[in-house]
């Protein structure tokens, strides 16, 4: 057992109340256990977070509602946070009910899905309400049955005593309900598991295949009109003026209007990002009038110039100056090799890399590229907003209200009580909807339109006015000793508009002469997270330029990545190393002997691996590609995971083989490109997502066992595809590439 | 207006020079690429960039066979059947992902045979039964349905509902297919999450009943 113990005032925190048909609600805060992440990565999280709740309702017939605190958008936390409560609270998974929980950062936590977090974040917490939950129906129970407290056991929803005596937790739960809290509370060893660890199905599956209005695309309202946005053809402009008369004249039309998103000098939070200011607006009944009244609209356009965001930050506001002029991918590309000739800022350095190169008896230098990436997910951005001057109601799919609520309620004028956002299933998220612009316009336009409306982005909106991953390039340099050791490691990567280096990460701590830096490119072209920021691009060239190096050595790829990491471990070099090298390794073993490296029976395969660690997980991948019909295909795949306790094991199988999919896809066909600042690609006729055909015959994926506190998993898996596929690609094709995507490089030389 | 029995397809100039034909994307589906009531793009507005333009005509009335039942809907007639579903029906389980036939989370079945509705207008229905997630088994226990659920192929879930109309018109047709069978019927249904493997074994697991 382990003790858990909080450092707050409980009686405040507890709160158990009586519901009206006699069961009990249990609302438990657990400040403490909420540590601030250890080092946040890759977004830009909040450094303090709020309380927690964990809301469990237990009814008089012993159902159980549990409320799950974060949006859903694929990463299943609908069915795993409830299993971690379940697993404390000691009930039967069937009389279990789960509910998204209401926007409340004061009783449910952080409540946003991003960063590989909610697992992470929520799993002493959840654990520790389910704990002291059960904890005072066992005191309930001994009060009623005058019986020490520690001689009342549970069983799956039962109280038990050794006299014969038993009780529904049901029956107890009014009781329960008036208790004070407990001092300490006593968490299950791992080894006690009985709902985590066990593969639990999707809590909303048969709302999925049944086609149950989930999403946020699927909400309705009395009296609710469809709003669209005509921005700009290309970024770069603004809108000059507008002639709405044809359109205004087109069936089921109610209102054209302009409005601006952000006022001059609105402090914007980090996840404040807008591809556009100047909002043209068309309200109507319904989404297909809107969308052709849409294309009636005659709208002069004139370019944006320089202009100036400003930037809330801790330390007061900046002003950041967004350049003009409309950008095309190939000006953008020369622009990035100038650049990686200029100085760069310097991230890190261990031992004298300059004296290495210069001694080295051979340097391998390879630069690769990346394109901007839209994210695609299949709903559209859309929200539902009904804004009147004294309230705000707010219904749609969002990662993180807690990010956007003070944004509302300063753009609205109105308080945050009187501001109510709801969460609904998201059609996929990948960090798109960790911006919720499309929130705060959408409750402009239901304020201005004076009405209940739902905005919508087609497909087109969605993918040209986009907050893409960034467009990245870095240049790796190796030198080697005359005996082919390794004696040093450069890399200098840049991007636009920012750089993707994370130079604390593998394999810095492991080579003695080391240098990291980075330069950035700025752009109107907006850019955010993208499932695994910028380590989605580190890790498709740093592992694709280590299985280079290891060539050039003649070693094998992974022994040479284990004896670096034997190196990193036993005799680090410099400090604040992010990565545990065994763990690391770890995965790398694992898969070595998964997928029979170097043994027999694989010969049919063109083979390529890497590892790689982010969000506090460990991912290794062997890809193993075929040719068929002439093209190059990933037939089967081969992963390792570590993170630690594998909360609900055949949902979190089903994310790696979905993230290994994706890795797949977009290694080899996905990119976003622009001319004079509009996208190239607009809808799925043009921007290639990978198919059924394309997608591997096999996944296996391999847990690493430990109990280990559980970290994520929807970002981890990601990264390592895109250095596999590159690295099997080589074998297949018999040369290197370094140019994502992969696919029409391909063409380009056959 | 044309009335015919299978989807419409808009011509757009790209999609024959892209990739899409390179992908068996449309074999599952019978296919008639049909102009719909379209005109050259009016004035010089740098808005008609995407899409050919329908015009609008008279509201006219539609007796619809949906899910066994006959709706009625007073519509444009190249309204397509997708936002007919969705906002004149209340019917949302028919998901709007693309609006070209490009990503098949919109599949409903004509006549038993999965469709695109996102490109089949309301006037070229007619008396067809029209068949969406909703109607497909009355518990929501058709064998395509309960295998989603056993093999817990969702993750996000935005595009089940077009794969699994897509899966049980192929079973229909075909109890019994292939790999490269499944392959050329289901590539049309794109799932961002990836989820492919399990939907080809789910598939499988029908057949194999």
């Amino acid at each position: 057992m382990n003790n858990s113990k909080t450092t707050q005032n409980r009686r405040s925190f507890l709160k158990a109340s009586l519901l009206s048909g006699g069961g009990m609600m249990l609302s438990v805060s657990w400040l403490s256990s909420f540590k601030p992440a250890d080092k946040m990565q890759a977004l830009n999280l909040p450094e303090q977070w709020t309380q927690l709740n964990g809301y469990i309702q237990i009814t008089a017939d012993n159902g159980v509602k549990l409320l799950c605190p974060n949006p859903e958008f694929g990463q299943n936390v609908m069915t795993s946070l409830p299993m971690i409560v379940a697993e404390e609270l000691d009930v039967d998974w069937k009389n279990v009910v789960v509910e998204m929980g209401p926007y409340d950062n004061t009783k449910l936590g952080p409540q946003f899905t991003g960063g590989s977090n909610s697992i992470r974040m929520y799993w002493k917490p959840l654990r520790e309400a389910g704990a002291a939950a059960r904890h005072l129906l066992r005191e309930a129970a001994a009060q009623t049955w005058k019986v020490p407290v520690g001689e009342v056991t549970t069983q799956a929803g039962v109280l038990l005593h050794s006299s014969g005596k038993s009780a529904k937790y049901g029956e107890m739960a009014g009781k329960a309900a008036t208790l004070a809290v407990p001092k300490d509370l006593k968490l299950k060893a791992p080894r006690d598991f009985a709902i985590v660890r066990k593969s639990k199905k999707n809590v909303e599956g048969q709302k999925i295949v049944t086609g149950k209005p989930l999403f946020g695309l699927d909400y309705r309202a009395d009296g609710m009109l469809i709003a669209m946005i005509q921005h700009p053809p290309a970024f770069g402009l603004k809108l000059k003026s507008f002639d709405a008369a044809q359109a205004l004249k087109m069936p089921g039309i109610k209102a054209i209007f302009s409005l601006k998103l952000y006022e001059d000098g609105f402090e914007q939070g980090g996840f404040d990002t807008r591809t556009f200011n100047d909002l043209l607006v068309v309200v109507g009944k319904t989404t297909w009038e809107v969308m052709n009244a849409r294309k009636k609209l005659l709208a002069q356009w004139e370019p944006i110039g320089d202009t100036k965001d400003t930037m809330a930050g801790r330390g007061g506001k900046r002003e950041v100056v967004v350049p003009g002029g409309l950008e095309s991918t190939s000006a953008q590309l020369e622009k990035m090799q100038a650049y990686a000739q200029k100085p760069a800022q310097q991230l890190r350095k261990d031992g004298d890399p300059e004296t290495a190169f210069k001694n080295a008896a051979q340097v391998i230098e390879r630069t690769y590229n990346a394109p901007f990436l839209a994210h695609n997910c299949m709903e559209p951005m859309n929200f539902f907003a009904h804004v009147t001057d004294e309230k705000a109601l707010l219904v749609g799919p969002l990662q993180a209200p807690g990010w956007i609520e003070p944004t509302l309620s300063k753009i609205l004028n109105l308080p945050a009580d009187k501001i109510d956002i709801q969460m609904t299933r998201m059609g996929g998220g990948f960090g798109r909807r960790a911006y919720g612009h499309y929130l705060t316009e959408a409750a402009l336009i239901s304020r201005h339109a004076k009405a209940p409306i739902k905005l919508i982005y087609t497909r087109e909106d969605d993918m040209t006015y986009g907050i893409y991953r960034p467009m990245y390039t870095a240049t790796y340099r190796a030198a080697l000793d005359a005996n082919k050791n390794l004696i040093g490691f450069h890399v200098i990567g840049g991007g636009i508009p920012e750089h993707a280096i994370h130079a604390n990460r593998f394999p810095a701590g492991a080579v003695e002469n080391y240098l990291a830096e980075g330069w950035q490119i700025p752009s109107n072209i907006t850019i955010g997270a993208f499932r695994a920021p910028r380590s989605n691009f580190n890790a498709a060239a740093e592992q694709s330029f280590l299985d280079e190096v290891a060539e050039a050595m003649g070693k094998d790829p992974i022994a040479f990545r284990l004896e670096l990491l034997k190196r990193a471990k036993e005799n680090p070099v410099g400090k604040n190393n992010e990565y545990d090298p065994d763990r690391y390794a770890g995965v790398l073993t694992l898969v070595r002997d998964k997928s029979g490296w170097n043994k027999p029976g694989n010969e049919k395969y063109h083979r390529g691996v890497a590892a790689y660690f982010c969000h506090n997980s460990y991912a290794a991948h062997v890809v193993d590609m075929v040719t068929r019909d002439g093209q190059p295909y990933v037939d089967r795949v081969f992963s390792a995971m570590d993170c630690g306790i594998v909360v609900n094991p055949d949902a979190a199988t089903n994310m790696v083989q979905g993230a290994v999919v994706d890795g797949i896809g977009n290694a080899l066909y996905g990119a976003l490109t622009h001319k004079n600042g509009a996208a190239e690609q607009s809808n799925f006729h043009t921007y290639r997502i990978i198919r059924h055909n394309e997608a591997p015959k096999q996944i296996e994926v391999h847990f690493v066992e430990n109990d280990l506190d559980p970290t994520g998993l929807g970002e981890p898996p990601f990264p390592p595809v895109f250095g596999a596929v590159a690295n099997a690609l080589y074998k297949n094709k018999g040369k290197r590439f370094y140019n994502q995507p992969f696919q029409p490089e391909m063409d380009k030389r056959i | 207006m044309v009335e015919t029995s299978v989807i419409c397809i808009p011509f757009l100039p790209n999609v024959n020079k892209t990739f899409a034909n390179a992908h068996p994307v449309w074999k599952g589906v019978r296919v008639v690429r049909q102009r719909l009531v379209f005109r050259k793009p009016s004035g010089t507005s740098p808005l008609n960039s995407y899409l050919n333009e329908v015009i609008p005509t008279a509201v006219a009335t539609y007796n619809l066979k949906i899910n066994g039942k006959i709706r009625r809907v007073d519509t444009d007639p190249a309204t397509p059947m997708l936002w007919v579903l969705r906002d004149h029906l209340d019917l949302q389980g028919t998901k709007y992902g693309c609006g070209i036939a490009q990503c098949g989370a919109c599949t409903v079945h004509l006549n038993g045979t999965a469709v695109r509705s996102c490109q089949l207008p309301v006037s070229a229905v007619g008396s067809q039964p029209v068949t969406t997630i909703e109607g497909l088994s009355a518990k929501g226990d058709h064998p395509v349905q309960k295998a989603w659920l056993e093999h817990d192929v969702a993750q996000c879930g935005y595009c089940q509902a077009g794969q699994i109309m897509s899966a049980a018109s192929l079973l229909k047709t075909n109890p019994n297919p292939s790999d490269a069978d499944i392959d050329a019927s289901m590539s049309g249904n794109i799932c961002r999450c990836g989820t492919y493997l399990r939907i080809k074994e789910a598939i499988k697991s029908v057949a194999r009943k």
